[in-house]
């Protein structure tokens, strides 16, 4: 089932480096998932995060604040 | 601390380049070469200190603890000490003022997080101590904690809460579903990586900055006369504490650029005080943020927001001219 990753943030240098780590873990371990990326901070409110960036997989907040590891992602994408 | 460096850049430059100790290209590099490396390891020290504590103390406890709590107008005071532990990114400023005023926090408290949060952060903490030492360090941090608090309290004693942006006020009325905030369950040791990563991340993100407020401050070490500003700018004058801070409201510069050129600016003659709250009004207030600002506030709020830090600043500027 293919997944729905999101990335909240409103484009500081922080959420393009998750930006990047993540679509590298989905390409490299071909997964199939699509990625979207949240930059309207009205939209970003919607999922209650006070710190960006943050990851949201199927609906899910995983991570807020930081930039995640590649290890970490892959973890939480299976 | 720091000899070893000095003997280090002493060597480089003087016996191996063999530039000599007193013309300016000397001087100049040996500043460069001194500070640029000093600068680096405390960034590093610093950034990964304040790593560890906040992995300890995430946004959303302190918002809790902020919430739950009763803590008889040292809610201010609490706020801005938050303000000050919490990374400072100027992209999360507004999700963190709605998580905040969504929390049920009142606006003021909020407004000290505010104000705080950009003042004292972990790179201008670190290029304070590279550039001032520890004593002028504390007087910042603390100063900045105060001035947080007190403009805070007085933002919070106007009715500000119906100049907040419509949707602002919608989700404030709809009171959304808290969520509830799940603690990592990972140990210090699973943690550790990350933040030294991230402490990296951090260094490399401000070094071309440092580089580039070194060598301007290596620059005028070097070529600006000794009390050149005591001469043209009248360095004690009372006028120049606000004409600083005023200067400064609308300029944005990483705190890591700006530190290294102040620093210069009092060596040749600019009272500290002044150079501090100079400092504060680049760092604290600036038109990027005023922008960001923009979604969540009016512009008369934004107006009044900034003019009461300014207006704190500025004070606190001649209170350090009596005080150091």
């Amino acid at each position: 089932m293919s997944k729905v990753i999101k990335i909240l943030g409103t484009g500081c240098p922080k959420c393009k480096s998750m930006t990047s780590v993540v679509s590298d873990v989905v390409s490299e371990n071909n997964i199939e998932a699509t990625i979207e990326k949240v930059e309207d901070i009205m939209e970003i409110m919607k999922f209650n995060v006070m710190s960006t960036p943050a990851l949201v997989i199927d609906d899910v907040i995983t991570i807020k604040g930081r930039v995640p590891s590649k290890a970490e992602v892959l973890a939480l994408l299976n | 601390m720091f000899d070893w460096l000095q003997h280090f850049a002493d060597w480089l430059i003087y016996s191996v380049f063999g530039i000599g100790t007193e013309t300016h290209l000397g001087i100049a590099l040996n500043f460069f070469v001194y500070d640029t490396i000093k600068i680096l390891i405390l960034l590093f020290v610093i950034v990964f200190i304040m790593g560890i504590v906040n992995t300890y103390f995430p946004i959303e406890r302190l918002k809790n603890y902020l919430n739950r709590k009763k803590l008889y107008g040292l809610e201010y005071f609490f706020s801005s000490i938050f303000g000050a532990i919490t990374p400072f990114c100027s992209c999360s400023s507004v999700p963190l003022f709605i998580g905040f005023v969504q929390g049920g926090i009142p606006l003021g408290v909020t407004f000290s997080f505010l104000i705080t949060s950009p003042l004292v952060n972990e790179v201008a903490v670190a290029m304070f101590i590279g550039m001032f030492g520890l004593k002028a360090t504390l007087i910042y941090v603390i100063s900045g904690i105060l001035l947080g608090t007190i403009g805070g309290w007085l933002l919070g004693k106007f009715n500000l809460e119906p100049l907040l942006s419509d949707w602002v006020k919608q989700i404030l009325d709809n009171n959304m579903q808290q969520a509830e905030f799940q603690e990592e369950k990972r140990t210090f040791y699973q943690r550790l990586p990350e933040i030294t990563n991230s402490a990296w991340d951090i260094v490399k993100g401000v070094l071309l900055y440092v580089i580039i407020g070194i060598s301007i401050g290596a620059a005028m070490h070097g070529y600006v006369p000794e009390n050149f500003f005591n001469d043209y700018l009248g360095g004690g004058e009372w006028w120049t504490v606000p004409l600083a801070v005023i200067i400064a409201v609308p300029m944005y510069a990483n705190a890591a650029g700006i530190v290294p050129v102040i620093e210069v600016f009092v060596a040749k003659g600019v009272p500290l005080g002044t150079a501090i709250a100079f400092m504060m009004a680049t760092v604290g207030l600036s038109i990027p943020e005023a922008t960001l600002l923009k979604k969540v506030m009016s512009l008369k709020l934004i107006a009044i927001f900034f003019g009461v830090v300014t207006l704190c600043i500025i004070l606190s500027g001649f209170v350090f001219n009596i005080l150091l």
